[in-house]
């Protein structure tokens, strides 16, 4: 097949990667030292799923993404610099040190949220895509999700309205073979847990390989083709692997070591530069892209330490569309 | 005499009934707002299960009108996601014990998200659905659950108790840019009341005392809104002068009103159909006794629904919710105390 990402475009894509990863390593080490509190569920490993899905999409499109979020609010914008304030708990965060590491939004780059109750944000991307059409405007929702969430209640009722009602959303599941702690295929009775239940509602199921940047963007920009031209919601089974453990309390120990070993292997930045050294990309140019990286996740780290703490008072903002919190009169 | 009845049927003419005012109340706003939409079971061609969107699918076709599979989650979900992206969708919950089906939407996603995102995303919402007992539904048809709200940060609740009130909150509600979750109560459908004029808008969090008295203070919501009118008046024939105060919403929750009303009678009556455990009666009266301890001359009391699920049977059921007779009797006692 003749590639349809050039060079320049791949080594953007990988540089984007590179910042992801720097960022989650960055989390996890800041985690260590005390600077991140309560949890963190790293996507280290899944990186190329939010890559490549990003550029599949356009600017006005709707993203919705799970408490293992970080790759997405990155790829769709947000800066290493205002993840790592929020997860640091600094004035400058994402999110003004409301949401932390598991609702990291930006709601201008499109990044409707992150939600930390398995398969609840399936609907609302339903919704967004409901709201697309009821506007007469062609924006697609996407709605990424563990593959954990196939076997939540909303899951089905997510798939089952999108099809009757025929709306421009896709279900991008990252299977990375763990639910939490389990593994998938020990609680769910199909091996493909997203895309086999999806003929059941009439949609298309697809697979790809969630760690060849290329392959995943070609996908979704296919199906995403597909549901602006008013076919429906399909659902695509991006499959994965999680580098650290479910989140910062597990080390992941239940995994066969044969099983790492072999999914390390397949690492999407490596594969993203085997592409790159194929397609004529220098080995310079791709070390510089990673120099680039680290030193754009160091500065975000520097910033963000120097960051002040929120002031308490806003504690009790937000609430409401006014800005206040107040229930009473 | 024919005069008489013709202005008694003039009269009647005026009044429309508490079930018309939710679809008038939906219908004003959607012509008024094009981004108004209506989504939940039933509520297309069939008009709703209690045809409280009887006309609107005629009127506005199934663009705006949009039947749903049994799917509560979805509902929510989907209204709001639309809600984030520019629309201001109208979820009906057909009946309001079916809010556990969603309750995750209802507690964890829809009053959180504008919090959690530092103030980035607006969830203009309303989630309606019929409430309350009094019809023999038996237990999971027939609960009075505007506490189960109540108990989450984030959530505006309505429960209005006359038909120009529903036509004033819906509008206030499907304006308003915070979520609305809008209690209709069931007992209330067939009730009749004089409309509401063009444009009536009632402010959320605006009680009205709805009859004035000197004696004692009668809060009430929704259905017990009637309850506490109808004690006052067997109680006025006693000589006992009862004020009743229509909280018609629980957040914003009007206690300004309540004060005011205390500061002229000194003497509280709290009516409410959901149990006395947890109830929102509870946190008014713990307001009252921060607030407002001096202006009382008396414990206060609640006539509430009692701890258990709600029984079949008519005689069961008026044993269990707040009976007229069971307000009498508790103002009397406070009135002597």
């Amino acid at each position: 097949m003749a590639p349809t990402v050039s060079g320049d475009e791949l080594l953007t894509l990988y540089e984007q990667m590179a910042v992801i990863r720097r960022t989650e390593k960055a989390a996890h080490d800041l985690f260590l030292s005390g600077l991140v509190k309560g949890t963190t569920h790293l996507a280290a490993g899944h990186e190329a799923i939010a890559v490549g899905a990003s550029a599949a999409l356009r600017d006005d499109d709707y993203v919705f993404a799970t408490y293992r979020g970080h790759h997405h609010a990155l790829a769709r914008g947000a800066t290493p610099e205002e993840c790592l304030a929020e997860l640091m708990s600094r004035a400058t965060g994402l999110c003004k040190a409301k949401g932390g590491s598991m609702h990291l939004t930006k709601a201008s780059a499109g990044m409707l949220g992150s939600y930390a109750i398995v398969g609840a944000h399936l609907p609302m991307a339903v919704g967004a895509a409901w709201s697309a059409r009821l506007r007469g405007t062609d924006q697609l929702a996407v709605a990424f999700f563990g593959d954990g969430a196939t076997n939540i209640g909303a899951f089905h009722e997510a798939l089952n309205l999108a099809a009757v009602w025929k709306l421009p959303v896709l279900f991008v599941c990252e299977n990375n073979l763990y639910m939490e702690y389990t593994a998938i295929a020990d609680v769910t009775a199909v091996p493909r847990p997203a895309a086999d239940r999806a003929p059941a509602y009439g949609i298309p199921g697809e697979t790809v390989d969630g760690n060849d940047v290329v392959l995943v963007k070609e996908t979704v920009a296919r199906l995403a083709r597909r549901a602006r031209a008013g076919d429906g919601p399909a659902v695509l089974e991006a499959e994965t692997y999680r580098h650290y453990g479910h989140s910062r309390a597990d080390p992941a120990t239940y995994r066969p070591a044969e099983e790492v070993e072999r999914w390390l292997k397949h690492d999407p930045l490596d594969i993203a530069r085997g592409r790159l050294d194929r397609l004529g990309v220098s080995a310079t140019a791709i070390d510089a892209a990673d120099e680039r990286a680290t030193a754009v996740v160091q500065a975000a780290v520097d910033a963000a330490k120097a960051a002040p703490a929120p002031d308490p008072a806003e504690a009790l903002t937000d609430v409401w569309a006014d800005g206040g919190s107040a229930w009473r009169t | 005499m024919a005069d008489l009845t013709d202005a008694q049927e003039a009269d009647a003419q005026r009044q429309i009934t508490y079930r018309e005012a939710v679809a008038e109340g939906i219908a004003r706003e959607m012509r008024r707002d094009p981004a108004v939409v209506c989504l939940g079971e039933d509520i297309g061609e069939a008009g709703g299960v209690f045809k409280t969107t009887s006309g609107l699918f005629k009127e506005f076709g199934p663009g705006r009108v949009w039947d749903t599979p049994i799917s509560e989650q979805a509902i929510v979900g989907a209204a709001m996601g639309a809600a984030m992206t520019g629309m201001r969708p109208v979820a009906e919950i057909m009946f309001s014990d079916f809010l556990a089906c969603c309750w995750d939407y209802l507690a964890n996603e829809i009053p959180k998200v504008r919090y959690m995102t530092g103030g980035q995303v607006t969830v203009p919402l309303v989630v309606r659905t019929a409430n309350g007992g009094g019809l023999g539904f038996g237990a999971q048809h027939s609960q009075a659950t505007e506490n189960w709200a109540f108990t989450v940060p984030g959530l505006k609740i309505a429960a209005p108790s006359t038909p120009a009130d529903v036509i004033g909150m819906m509008a206030s509600a499907i304006r308003s840019d915070d979520p609305v979750v809008f209690f209709e109560h069931k007992g209330l459908f067939a009730s009749k009341g004089p409309p509401a004029p063009p444009d009536h808008v009632v402010e959320l969090g605006k009680a009205a005392v709805v009859r004035e008295g000197a004696d004692i203070t009668l809060v009430a919501l929704a259905s017990m809104v009637p309850v506490a009118l109808t004690a006052a008046d067997r109680l006025a024939r006693e000589g006992i002068e009862a004020e009743v105060v229509d909280l018609r919403c629980l957040v914003p929750l009007d206690v300004s009103t309540v004060l005011a009303s205390l500061d002229k009678t000194s003497r509280l009556t709290i009516v409410e159909e959901n149990p006395y455990q947890g109830g929102w009666g509870a946190t008014l009266v713990s307001v009252v006794a921060d607030e407002g301890f001096g202006l009382l001359d008396a414990p206060v009391r609640r006539v509430a629904g009692e701890c258990v699920p709600l029984p079949f049977a008519d005689a069961l059921e008026e044993r269990v919710i707040p009976t007229v007779d069971k307000v009498v009797s508790a103002v009397r006692e406070l009135a002597a105390y």
